[in-house]
């Protein structure tokens, strides 16, 4: 947590699961080899059907064709985002993508505490539906101090509800981290 | 004051009593993982704790392969050969092991059978399903990679105390409804996020007269409706079950009756009808009734919360002397139910000879097609055009293979009756 996230934004609709994130076929990757890492980055999101890919249009891809890596380092969803399966291959496969924070206006637990401890992305809560406000390949920016988002793109400023019990954890970079800096463990 | 969750989580948290809200470092009696999150998982416990590091306690890990377990796919291999050198080095004595007489199947049945899902305990599992075990009234819930790591080395981790929703269903259900259709009915209610961060209790006459596998089926699928984890109270079923499973000691812990619920809903058993969740959500409800016609391509009896023994029995009693008029997969979860569908018979006939006579296929124990999972899975839709009905838990887009394939979840009864006319069709016609 140091200041600011800007970037494309990627927008989905309601109830993206973990399947969707990343399909199951491709759960069998190292995420510790490097090489074998990058696969995650490749398909993540390619469970999304197309015309729910990159609202309003639809019809984008989140990772180019033949690219590792994704244009969008931020994620724009709907309500219940993360459900389904407990992978943490999924807020894995956003981050070696290049996420760096989704905002949704409400979270599945699991996937929620994965990207918190393992300190994957910075999941922000969103009272306002903002599926609806922006659109894909908008450009935002999010002020981590104030959980305020910009769209760069249109000039509309959106208020996130504060991180509250979790911030500690996300502020020290996931449970591990947190866990020595409160000496819990060495 | 306290639900049965409150007093697990204060117990396991050394205090008097929680409120619902509360963080709490908890003790954890069982962590389990399978070959998709343990590789991961054993990869974060080397790298925080160290490549020496020991287990925090070797009786409390459990590793069973049941996933990626019959294909060529060389890294979901290479997986399994990373669990089993794991076990091998931390020489731990709860491992499963693939090709050996010991291989169980699906984690989440393999788990009672082997007597690790007791009353009052605290069970993580890195899969979603883990709340299947809150069945034996105990708190069980599914965790990620790093959390599961995190226990792996300290054997505590974090928690909210959930609030938690009632449910209650009046009088037994009809004899041609199945707790998949109670559970689908729930979902269907409040959404696939109509329990998120809660715990989902369920209770009355209706879930006190099922079995085990029953009341497993109900606990299964609360992670459908968001839920953190459900529960039922132990009983006399509960402590029979357990009795020719484990000797381990357990504590039982039941609802003060003057507990405090979020909500409570009360259901009137003999209302409810036999169910589906339509393409592509859980919570897509409808009756079987309502859809009777709709043509389909497949049939899917398998997974943790459909491939029990007494799913295929019930699928079996309406199927026999049936031929089955779309391609249809029988799947058991574990080895155990394997060896029931030779044993178990019906007029003489096993189960086995039931479904080939009607000309299923069988697969061998693990999760199969429920997750899709590599393309050479037995059951996997590979092709767009195919439209299942399945016993299974899950049915967003791709879950089962192709993204554009559609599946609808149903009760086994359900899932028999449309195998054989090769649409859907209700059980009702059949009893």
């Amino acid at each position: 947590m140091s200041g600011m996230i800007k970037g494309k934004v990627f927008v989905l609709g309601e109830n993206i699961d973990t399947d969707q994130m990343i399909p199951a076929e491709h759960l069998v990757y190292s995420l510790e080899d490097p090489e074998e890492k990058k696969f995650y980055g490749k398909f993540a999101l390619s469970g999304v059907p197309a015309t729910e890919s990159g609202l309003p249009q639809g019809q984008i891809p989140f990772t180019a064709e033949g690219k590792f890596e994704s244009d969008y380092k931020i994620i724009v969803a709907s309500n219940n985002f993360g459900c389904g399966s407990s992978r943490e291959h999924a807020p894995a496969a956003l981050q070696i993508a290049g996420v760096q924070a989704v905002i949704a206006t409400s979270y599945a637990r699991i996937f929620y505490r994965n990207s918190v401890d393992g300190g994957f992305l910075i999941p922000y809560e969103s009272k306002v539906d903002l599926s609806k406000e922006v659109s894909t390949n908008d450009k935002l920016e999010i002020n981590e101090e104030t959980s305020e988002v910009k769209n760069l793109t249109t000039g509309k400023t959106y208020q996130l509800n504060p991180l509250g019990s979790v911030s500690e954890i996300v502020k020290a970079g996931g449970i591990f981290k947190y866990a020595r800096e409160n000496g819990m463990m060495q | 004051m306290m639900t049965i969750t409150e007093k697990i989580l204060a117990k396991h948290a050394g205090k008097s009593k929680v409120e619902p809200g509360d963080n709490v470092w908890v003790d954890v009696d069982i962590l389990m993982t399978h070959d998709v999150c343990g590789p991961p998982t054993i990869g974060i416990f080397k790298k925080q704790f160290g490549q020496n590091a020991k287990v925090w306690d070797k009786e409390k890990v459990v590793i069973i392969p049941d996933h990626y377990i019959f294909t060529k796919d060389k890294y979901a291999n290479r997986n399994i050969d990373i669990l089993r050198e794991f076990a091998k080095e931390q020489d731990l004595p709860h491992y499963y092991d693939v090709g050996t007489e010991r291989y169980k199947g699906v984690c989440h049945m393999a788990l009672p059978e082997e007597g690790f899902t007791r009353p009052g305990e605290i069970l993580f599992g890195t899969d979603s399903h883990t709340c299947t075990a809150g069945a034996f009234g105990e708190f069980a819930t599914g965790i990620g990679n790093t959390d599961a790591a995190f226990i792996l080395g300290t054997g505590k981790i974090w928690l909210r105390v959930p609030e938690t929703m009632q449910f209650i269903f009046e009088d037994e259900i009809h004899p041609y409804v199945m707790a998949k259709d109670l559970i689908l009915k729930i979902i269907g209610d409040i959404g696939v996020d109509g329990a998120t961060y809660r715990a989902m209790n369920f209770a009355g006459d209706g879930v006190k007269a099922l079995d085990m596998e029953g009341r497993m089926t109900l606990t299964n699928m609360v992670i459908e409706a968001g839920g953190k984890n459900g529960i039922i109270e132990p009983d006399e079923v509960t402590f029979k079950y357990l009795e020719t499973r484990t000797d381990h000691a357990y504590e039982p812990v039941l609802n003060d009756f003057d507990a405090k619920y979020h909500s409570v809903r009360v259901y009137k058993s003999k209302d409810i009808e036999p169910m589906l969740a339509k393409p592509h959500s859980p919570d897509n409800k409808s009756t079987v009734f309502e859809m009777r016609n709709t043509q389909l391509t497949r049939a899917y009896i398998g997974s943790c919360t459909g491939g029990k023994i007494s799913d295929f029995i019930a699928a079996a009693r309406i199927i026999k002397d049936k031929p089955v008029k779309v391609d249809t997969f029988v799947v058991p979860a574990t080895t155990e139910i394997a060896q029931g569908l030779d044993s178990v018979k019906i007029d003489g006939k096993s189960l086995k000879e039931i479904f080939l006579n009607a000309g299923a296929q069988i697969g061998e124990a693990s999760c199969a097609a429920c997750l899709g999972g590599p393309a050479d899975t037995f059951g996997r839709l590979n092709n767009d055009e195919e439209i299942c009905i399945s016993t299974t838990n899950r049915n967003f887009p791709g879950r089962m293979g192709s993204k554009q394939a559609q599946v609808y979840l149903a009760s086994p009864y359900t899932v028999a009756a449309s195998a054989i006319n090769g649409k859907i069709t209700d059980p009702r016609d059949f009893f």
